[in-house]
């Protein structure tokens, strides 16, 4: 029959020599091509006798296959090859540093509000910001501080007329919030806040945070239970808040709030003065007289209010021993918070 | 408030160590800043007596032999004092004995002789003669023949006692006394509080010269007087200088002593007016006069205006009234005849008075606080007795008291004890609560959950039952409060609202983008505006009435000096790549005279310095913010006077100006605090833009369009124009030259000889869209050739051939 040995035979060396991918392309050439053996075969069909012209065309086909398949794997193999070649060619030094723009971050104390906005945006306060510029009534009457109240001396106030001044603390914001708004009051207020007094402890300038919940029986209790959540999420787990008495009049009664130190976990250390507790903010039960001058009826509801200090948080958190640092602005100081 | 911790004693009986009473009074809120011992650093220090004593032959020192009693009879102590004597009482410093100035005391050779001790001075105790008559004397300090041979010398000179210094807030103006504190401790301990003696007895005389007048008896509620002759002029005992000294006061002379020692222990500021210099023997409480005029005790003449209170006689003002006598009717060494005032005055009325005038006194400073008219009778009864008691003067019968007419009974309130519990979140037993409120000396009586309570008259904070339930819980313990988490508060939703939110991821993208964030502060200096060159017209600013210095005495109005500010301590500090932005208010008048609140304008600014900053790394910041917010930015040629003239540009957004940014003028740069070599090639670059116009334009939603399925193209076109034509304005022209416009962008800018003078080529690729059909070759034909005839007619621009 037919024989197409000696054509194999050349084909699988042809192939076996070839060693890239032009001559491979020469492989194809002179096998797979228009002009090339293989197809040859095929056009030699017209000297065979027509009863076998069927098995010779089966057997071309066959040579075909085989060739096309031989051919198909080694083309495989070479480009495989070839990319690996490539690859070997591109290799870097991938330790070669850039040439880089720093990333900023925010400043501590934005970085500080947004981590105690989370805290409470999870038990349900939102976030109201008032204005700066405040009036009298805002910033003092109507939350009780009258005008013969020696408090009114406990925030050395800078005034821009007989009414209008900076606000000394966010508190007005509690005034502004129950006359927008009825209970039930969970919000947040943040802000900037201004005293005249300036040393190493104040700046004339810093950063508060008032909270502010009213709705029906809210007590003391509420105040502590809610705190407590908040220095644990804020400092650790394991911290615990202290009430002790103090005076606000807006809140009746008032409370100092201090932290179990979370540095030392309440044994007493530099941080705590020894004592085992950090003060961080002011608080109480919001005074009925506040209430009932934002029209809100203090027999129907009660509120609990209040007051961060942002920088002492900042600074006791980050361990920032210099209020005026946060002011400065030193890139090498604001770079360090990075989360 | 300073207390001493045995005149405390007087009054309530204290059978806790200082520590723990510090604790106590910390628990009721009454905050114990400081306990100074005042024997601190004593230690082994005797009262001795000199056995014999003999020169130490060929030296400058005294052998002396010392006897300590029962800390031993025969101590050998060399000195050098010459003023030591035989049988002379000393302070005796044994072996190991310790003295404030560190000194520690060990056997020590002196000319070959051991001495085992020291005699001191008084100074080396920290002691002067007011403390212990002798005590400044140059050489040792001879005690007294009556001291007891071998007790501490601590005890013997009064020093085993202790200073409590205690912040009162601002409710409590009845504990800024010693017999306040007592109350409190009373209350705390549960004891009894023993009122000081407050008896006298009148002797029957009478002078009927005098008279009280009160006139503005809406700042002056209540004024005492009393007449006391006869008056000694002396020191006055020990016991009660060293009780003001220990407190803070000098020691003056027995009846000045005597209004200061009222002043500390009952809280009620006392006046002592020489009746010989009231003219017509009379006293006068009315509002000074316009430009009145006032020489004080300090000296210092003040003149005065209507809202000062004056004491006056029959002529002429004689005290600034509760801030400080005046120096005409000054009690001196030939006071024979004393009028005593004990008064009420208003304490905003004395404030303001004391502000004003920047004077300040211990009488102001309590007045400020507060003071009810239980103390006014009080200090004057207590002022009587120990006037009486010290012989310092006769006490008459002529007494004066001029009431506004305000009730000298207790008040009476009534509480439900629910409500109490109400506040406090916790059920506090009722008896529990009787036991409380009569131990803080209230009238308790509790019938069907209503306690009816008389309050003591020294308590005027005491109105609501919120008032009630703060006095329960301070003595009931904070202790007692059990965390309950908002029990029955209603859900509410938390969280930043959308604008909120936004902001906050304004600022961080701009981190991204290589700015940290500052803050500084809002107030600044006029001298600002000179720095940064702002015209007269352009410097209304909000101005501060009581400023804390010149350099903080007007609330902002641009960002821009804060900012550079900040830059220039930054390059001080060796800092040279520097990106910042603050996001803050600034103030603008409506008008000036503020006659309503200045707007609070939120601006966002940028600062940029450094060898990679130039104008459009700045620009591609910008850019890239309002790509951030699918806004687009477009940008003029601007002005701003702090700005390079040719390096400024206009941020506009939506047909708006929101903005403005450049590179810092070179001699604003010059005026800075920084290096002269470095201001040569300091670079500053600053954007301030106007965040609430920025913000107004933020997206409220998204809304998706479904992509346009129709083929886009694109064309590139080359052109020559006036080198003065700015891009931005060819873009604008382009982008608005027909609605197919999509996108333009530069792409290659160049000025050549070639091109002709003062010419500059650019090129922009333009793409067209559609939304209804592809864009076909004539389409773009025809509107390139629209933009072609629109740029020619508009700058003359040549296709680049």
């Amino acid at each position: 029959m037919f024989n197409a040995d000696d054509l194999k035979k050349e084909f699988l060396a042809d192939i076996e020599s070839a060693a890239s991918e032009i001559q491979l392309s020469d492989v194809w050439k002179k096998y797979l091509s228009k002009t090339g053996s293989v197809q040859k075969l095929m056009t030699g069909i017209k000297e065979v006798a027509k009863e076998e012209k069927k098995a010779y065309g089966q057997f071309v086909n066959e040579v075909k296959t085989w060739v096309q398949e031989k051919y198909d794997e080694k083309k495989a193999r070479i480009e495989a090859f070839e990319l690996e070649q490539k690859y070997r060619r591109e290799a870097i030094d991938v330790t070669v540093p850039v040439k880089r723009r720093p990333v900023g971050n925010l400043h501590p104390l934005t970085a500080v509000k947004h981590e105690i906005i989370n805290v409470f945006a999870g038990m349900g306060f939102e976030v109201f910001e008032g204005p700066e510029i405040e009036d009298d009534d805002h910033n003092f009457t109507r939350l009780n501080v009258l005008k013969d109240h020696p408090s009114r001396d406990m925030q050395d106030t800078f005034w821009l007329t007989e009414d209008l001044l900076l606000r000394t603390h966010t508190s007005p914001g509690q005034i502004r919030v129950m006359d927008s708004k009825k209970p039930p009051i969970k919000v947040l207020v943040p802000g900037k806040v201004f005293r005249s007094d300036s040393d190493a402890t104040h700046s004339p300038m810093f950063s508060q945070m008032e909270g502010l919940v009213v709705d029906r029986h809210i007590t003391l209790c509420d105040l502590q239970g809610m705190l407590d959540e908040f220095v644990k999420n804020l400092f650790s787990d394991a911290a615990k808040t202290r009430l002790r008495p103090s005076y606000f009049p807006f809140t009746e009664p008032s409370v100092e709030v201090d932290v179990s130190c979370f540095k030392c976990g309440g044994a007493g250390c530099p941080l705590c003065k020894g004592t085992g507790w950090i003060e961080v903010l002011g608080g109480g039960v919001v005074n009925k007289k506040v209430l009932a001058n934002c029209g809100i009826d203090p027999e129907q509801y009660s509120g609990l209010a209040f007051g961060i200090g942002i920088e002492r948080i900042a600074m006791l958190k980050y361990g920032i021993n210099h209020m005026g640092k946060l002011f400065e602005n030193d890139v090498e100081f604001l770079k360090q918070f990075k989360a | 408030m300073k207390v001493l911790l045995s005149w405390l004693k007087d009054y309530v009986d204290i059978d806790v160590t200082p520590k723990e009473l510090e604790e106590k009074l910390f628990s009721a809120g009454l905050e114990v800043e400081e306990v100074a011992y005042l024997g601190e650093n004593i230690e082994k220090i005797y009262v001795g007596q000199v056995t014999s004593i003999e020169k130490y032959e060929g030296t400058h020192l005294y052998i002396c032999h010392i006897d300590c009693g029962v800390q031993g009879h025969d101590h050998l102590i060399l000195t050098g004092a010459d003023n030591v004597f035989q049988g002379a009482k000393v302070p005796a410093c044994l072996v190991g004995a310790k003295l404030p100035n560190g000194l520690e005391i060990a056997p020590r050779k002196m000319k070959d002789m051991m001495s085992y001790g020291m005699l001191c001075s008084g100074e080396e105790l920290c002691l002067d003669k007011e403390w212990y008559p002798g005590a400044d004397v140059n050489g040792i300090m001879i005690l007294d023949q009556d001291a007891p041979v071998g007790e501490d010398i601590r005890t013997y000179l009064g020093l085993e006692d202790y200073v409590f210094d205690i912040s009162i807030t601002a409710n409590r103006p009845d504990c800024q006394s010693v017999l306040g504190i007592a109350r409190e401790v009373a209350a705390i301990l549960g004891k009894e509080v023993k009122e000081p003696d407050m008896s006298y007895a009148c002797d029957g005389t009478v002078n009927g010269d005098i008279s009280v007048t009160v006139i503005d008896q809406d700042i002056c509620p209540r004024y005492l007087g009393h007449y006391v002759y006869d008056v000694q002029y002396k020191e006055s005992p020990l016991w009660m200088k060293r009780r003001l000294i220990a407190v803070g006061h000098n020691a003056i002379s027995a009846m000045v002593d005597i209004t200061n020692y009222v002043l500390v222990e009952i809280g009620q500021p006392m006046h002592a007016f020489d009746l010989d210099t009231l003219e017509g023997s009379s006293i006068v409480v009315r509002r000074a006069a316009q430009g009145e005029e006032l020489v004080t005790l300090d000296g210092k003449k003040r003149v005065l205006d209507t809202s000062n209170l004056l004491i006056c006689d029959k002529e002429k003002p004689v005290g600034l009234a509760g801030v400080m006598g005046g120096q005409n009717s000054e009690i001196t060494e030939h006071t024979k005849e004393v009028l005593f005032e004990s008064a009420k005055f208003r304490k905003d009325s004395v404030r303001k008075t004391a502000r004003g005038l920047g004077l300040h006194s211990d009488a102001a400073a309590r007045y400020e606080k507060g003071i009810d008219e239980y103390s006014v009778e009080c200090g004057m009864a207590r002022a009587l007795n120990l006037v009486q008691t010290l012989g310092v003067a006769k006490v008459s019968s002529s007494h004066f008291d001029v009431s506004a007419g305000a009730s000298t009974e207790r008040r009476i309130i009534k509480v439900e004890t629910a409500r109490v519990n109400y506040v406090l979140g916790i059920e506090v037993p009722e008896e529990e609560m009787v036991r409380i409120l009569r131990a803080l000396n209230f009238g308790v009586e509790c019938e069907g959950g209503v306690l009816t309570l008389s309050v003591p008259r020294y308590r005027e904070d005491i109105e609501t039952d919120q008032d009630i339930a703060e006095e329960v819980i301070r003595e009931y313990g904070y202790d007692k409060v059990v965390p309950t988490f908002l029990g029955e508060a209603l859900v509410t939703n938390g969280g930043l609202n959308a604008a909120q939110r936004k902001e906050l991821a304004v600022k961080t993208f701009l981190c991204t983008q290589g700015y940290f964030e500052i803050q500084t502060i809002a107030m600044t200096a006029r001298t600002e505006f000179d720095q940064f060159l702002i015209p007269e017209e352009e410097r209304q600013a909000v101005e501060i009435l009581n400023p804390i210095t010149e350099n903080l005495s007007i609330m902002r109005t641009f960002m821009a000096p804060a900012m550079v500010r900040a830059i220039e301590n930054n390059i001080k500090n060796g800092h040279e790549s520097l990106r910042f932005f603050e996001l803050a208010n600034v103030y603008l008048p409506e008008s000036l005279p503020l006659t309503q609140a200045p707007r609070e304008v939120k601006t966002l600014c940028l600062g940029a310095c450094g060898a990679d900053e130039d104008f459009f790394s700045m620009k591609e910041t910008l850019e890239a913010l309002a790509a951030d917010s699918d806004l687009k930015f477009t940008y003029k040629k601007g002005n701003v006077p702090y700005l390079h003239p040719g390096r400024t540009a206009q941020v506009i957004c939506d047909g708006a100006v929101i903005g403005t940014f450049g590179q810092l003028r070179y001699d604003v740069v010059d005026s800075l605090a920084i290096a002269k070599d470095k201001k040569g090639d300091t670079k500053i670059f600053v954007a301030e833009l106007n965040y609430d116009a920025l913000s107004a334009k933020f997206k409220a939603e998204i809304h998706y369009e479904p992509e346009a399925p129709y083929a886009r193209a694109r064309r590139d076109i080359s052109l020559v124009v006036d080198k003065g034509v700015e891009c931005g304005e060819i873009i604008e022209k382009i982008r608005h030259a027909d609605a197919l416009v999509s996108n333009v962008e530069l792409f290659d800018i160049f000025e050549s000889e070639k091109l002709g003078v003062g010419k500059k080529s650019m090129a922009f690729n333009i793409e067209l869209a559609s939304k209804e059909k592809d864009v076909t070759d004539e389409m773009m034909e025809e509107t390139i050739g629209k933009i072609l005839e629109l740029l020619g007619e508009a700058y003359g621009a040549q296709m680049r051939s």
